[in-house]
């Protein structure tokens, strides 16, 4: 029930904005987002963006992926 | 940062996948339910069930909002759809779920204004366009999508729009989840809705894992967010820890989205709803506030819907429950097809029944 | 209660199958209609004729890439291409609502004459209808085509290891009509494949000699195709997702809106069944052509006698390709 994905904020206009995903443009409604910059990218839903995504955490969780790939190696060897 | 590819990296997922089978190998056979449309597709897209061990067994739980839709409901958006000045305008998962006797899809056919729109707001662009019509949105949907209807509802508020009105459906998750859990579930595990918990947070799943030992994890809905997902409820499960954890972290945080709950609590009130195949749960749906009445559909417009009739044989509820499985029901893949759909299971596209039928195994012998 | 069409009905997938099995065939019933093939193999005066139709009512009219008329000649030289074919004459029946722009009308039929021109047919006949306003949405064509057979196809015979190829991005036309249609987002660069394939299968039959079968993946997509391909042949096929080129756009889309990209439309795309033995060098001739630039080798047929086509996703899990059921509807869930 929760199909969104994943766009970057191109421009502002209140509580609106336009944002790119995938070489298209589309508009979206802001009310949720604090203090939205233009560059960032939120997670869009129903053309509602739901909060903005967070590169250093998605670095982290990408890294401890690593490490338990890693890990399985090591398992298999 | 590609949001979508980093988290469809092939090589991470044969690590995850490496150290699910690893940690699996010597537990008691698990069963692990999610609770959201999006990752019954997920799950089915990228063809998991095959690549996780058979002691683990995913079930599908009440996440399809579509599916726990009661059948009055349908009943009601037909009957609103007959009106000769109304245009029933309606996300597309609901215009071929059958009613009673008719559909949005048949309606349409015979001449009723409906209208597929992307996003709420748009529903009330249509409204403002016809002045002359009264214009419905079919608000269905849980907390990841209640925010927008709020949004759309204050629009035409503040647009002075005398025309536009919401069928108010939306339900809630946790009095769902904890409906499931005192019912005396038998799943291990909930894997939680990564975009619902975008808006409410991972505080409201907290009593699951201290009252009733089911661990949870918030997931996200990438290959790579579903695998470390079932991974982290396995690792529960293998030091017997229940706890409420967040494998979503680039989104979700632990307090929610405060904007996104006061949009909800702005317009809409807690209310006792059915769900389709759990009967009545308290405080699990919503109601529009009383001061915005004159949006509520009920409220203001006159119409009639026909009695609601359950079709017999359909075992929906237990499947929503995770009591059965799509393979279980005698109907599944013979009387009960995606053309021919008896319960919603079947007939939403990300129900668990349709995702079984059109993406798994299925009764062989029968032609599609 | 009256039983009654709905749009559905006309969407290639099953239930279309249902309204060709149970109205149209039991009342028409004849050999060569009864095969469903693309293009209807008469003879002649001792010679072989190939013959097809098709209709257009595609909205928008016009869209990026193309617009109804250039559609209505690709249609129509492709379903003669597909069946091997050399397409030759092509005759054009207008139906125009009282009130449609002559403007546009101008604008279509250049359009129409220049694929007719690329696509190497000559429109030889035709007829034009103007209904009141409300009886026909802005324009409607049906073209009819005939052309002369340069290779026999045998879909009957594919064999196990069997490969299965297709000659470029799939779903770029549903996905830039819908776009258009639907006015989704502000601008993108994604235009309808819409072309006529009767040069690029000029170039695969001498690279291929035992192709099987082709197809073009219009309405239903590669999804209802495949599932075609391989009905009453007691054959399987597998395809690998990683390996059937999509435009990062039309993947958007679906994403954007839930479809599933299997299943939306191409107008200027084949789906081939080549030999195993065979298929490299096919694959080199379609590359070589403008219109085959991203062919790919995406699966293979299998003894698997069920009749199903399974997907192996990029993580090593598989599920089943079935057949569509309809129209496809934007969701949010």
């Amino acid at each position: 029930m929760c199909l969104a994905v994943p766009m970057k904020i191109e421009a502002l206009e209140g509580n609106k904005g336009v944002a790119s995903f995938a070489g298209g443009q589309y508009d979206i409604r802001l009310d949720m987002i604090r203090e939205p910059r233009i560059g960032e990218y939120v997670m869009v839903h129903a053309g509602m963006a739901l909060d903005k995504l967070d590169e250093q955490e998605a670095q982290e969780t990408l890294a401890l992926l690593r490490e338990i790939d890693e890990l399985s190696r090591g398992i298999q060897e | 940062m590609n949001y979508q590819e980093e988290f469809r990296n092939k090589k991470l997922a044969q690590g995850l996948i490496q150290r699910i089978v690893g940690l699996t190998r010597d537990l008691e056979p698990v069963k692990l339910m999610e609770v959201c449309g999006s990752h019954t597709m997920a799950i089915c897209r990228y063809g998991i069930v095959q690549l996780l061990p058979e002691n683990v067994q995913l079930l599908s739980g009440p996440g399809c909002p579509v599916c726990v839709t009661p059948g009055d409901y349908l009943d009601k958006a037909v009957a609103l759809a007959k009106l000769p000045d109304v245009i029933v305008t309606t996300f597309g998962d609901m215009f071929k779920v059958p009613g009673s006797t008719s559909s949005l899809e048949k309606e349409k056919a015979d001449g009723a204004a409906v209208e597929v729109v992307f996003s709420p707001v748009d529903s009330v662009t249509i409204a403002r366009d016809n002045s002359d019509k009264r214009v419905v949105f079919l608000g269905i949907g849980f907390e990841t999508t209640i925010p927008a209807v709020s949004v759309a509802i204050k629009e035409a508020r503040d647009q002075g729009l005398g025309n536009y009105f919401v069928l108010c459906g939306h339900k809630t998750m946790p009095p769902a989840l904890k409906a499931l859990a005192e019912g005396g579930t038998r799943v291990n595990s909930f894997i939680c809705p990564g975009h619902v918990s975008t808006i409410i947070g991972t505080r409201p799943y907290e009593f699951l894992a201290r009252d009733y030992g089911i661990g949870c994890v918030i997931t996200g809905f990438e290959p790579l967010d579903v695998l470390q997902g079932i991974y982290m409820l396995l690792v529960q499960i293998a030091h017997g820890r229940p706890a409420v954890e967040n494998q979503y972290t680039r989104l979700v945080k632990a307090e929610g989205n405060k904007a996104g709950q006061a949009l909800i609590r702005e317009v809409f009130d807690a209310a006792d709803v059915a769900w389709r195949g759990l009967g009545v749960i308290p405080g699990s749906g919503l109601r529009i506030r009383e001061e915005f009445a004159a949006f509520d559909a009920e409220r203001n417009i006159d119409f009639t819907p026909e009695p609601t009739v359950e079709k017999e044989g359909c075992i929906c509820g237990e499947l929503l429950q995770g009591i059965k499985t799509p393979q279980e029901c005698p109907l599944f893949g013979i009387h009960c097809t995606p053309v021919g759909p008896v319960g919603p299971c079947m007939v939403s596209s990300e129900g668990c029944c349709a995702a079984a039928y059109k993406y798994m195994e299925r009764p062989l012998g029968k032609k599609d | 209660m009256e039983r009654k069409i709905s749009l559905a009905h006309g969407s290639g997938g099953k239930l279309a199958r249902d309204l060709i099995e149970e109205v149209l065939l039991p009342r028409l019933h004849n050999e060569t209609l009864e095969r469903l093939a693309d293009a209807a193999d008469l003879h002649l005066n001792g010679s072989r004729v190939l013959f097809t139709t098709d209709s257009f009512v595609v909205k928008p009219i016009e869209f990026p890439g193309g617009d109804i008329g250039k559609l209505a000649v690709c249609g129509t030289i492709n379903d003669l291409a597909v069946s091997g074919g050399r397409p030759l004459w092509i005759s054009c029946g207008l139906i125009i609502e009282e009130g449609f722009s002559l403007e546009c009308l101008e604008r279509i039929v250049e359009s129409l004459a220049r694929a007719a021109a690329d696509g190497g047919v000559s429109v030889v006949c035709g007829d034009t209808k103007v209904v009141e306003r409300g009886g026909a949405d802005g324009l409607f064509i049906n073209t009819a085509g005939i052309g002369i057979p340069i290779d026999d196809f045998t879909p009957g015979n594919i064999q196990p290891g069997d490969k299965v190829l297709v000659s470029g991005t799939i779903g770029d036309h549903e996905a830039a009509v819908f776009r258009a249609r639907e006015d989704l987002g502000r601008k993108m660069d994604l235009d309808s494949d819409c072309a006529p394939l009767g040069g690029l299968v000029a170039t695969m039959i001498p690279a291929a000699p035992s192709i099987r079968v082709m197809r073009d993946p219009t309405r239903g997509g590669l999804g209802a195709v495949l599932n075609e391909l391989i009905e009453r042949t007691g054959r399987s096929i597998s395809i690998e997702e990683d390996a059937i080129p999509i435009k990062r756009e039309v993947l958007g889309i679906c994403d954007l809106v839930g479809f599933d990209p299997l299943y939306l439309a191409s107008e200027g795309r084949l789906v081939c069944i080549a030999p195993a033995g065979e298929a490299q060098t096919l694959l080199a001739a379609m590359r070589a052509h403008p219109l085959g630039a991203d062919a790919a080798l995406i699966g293979e047929v299998t003894a698997d006698p069920h009749e199903r086509v399974y997907l192996r996703t990029p993580f090593g899990g598989s599920r089943i390709v079935s057949m569509p059921t309809g129209v496809q509807l934007p969701r949010i869930c």
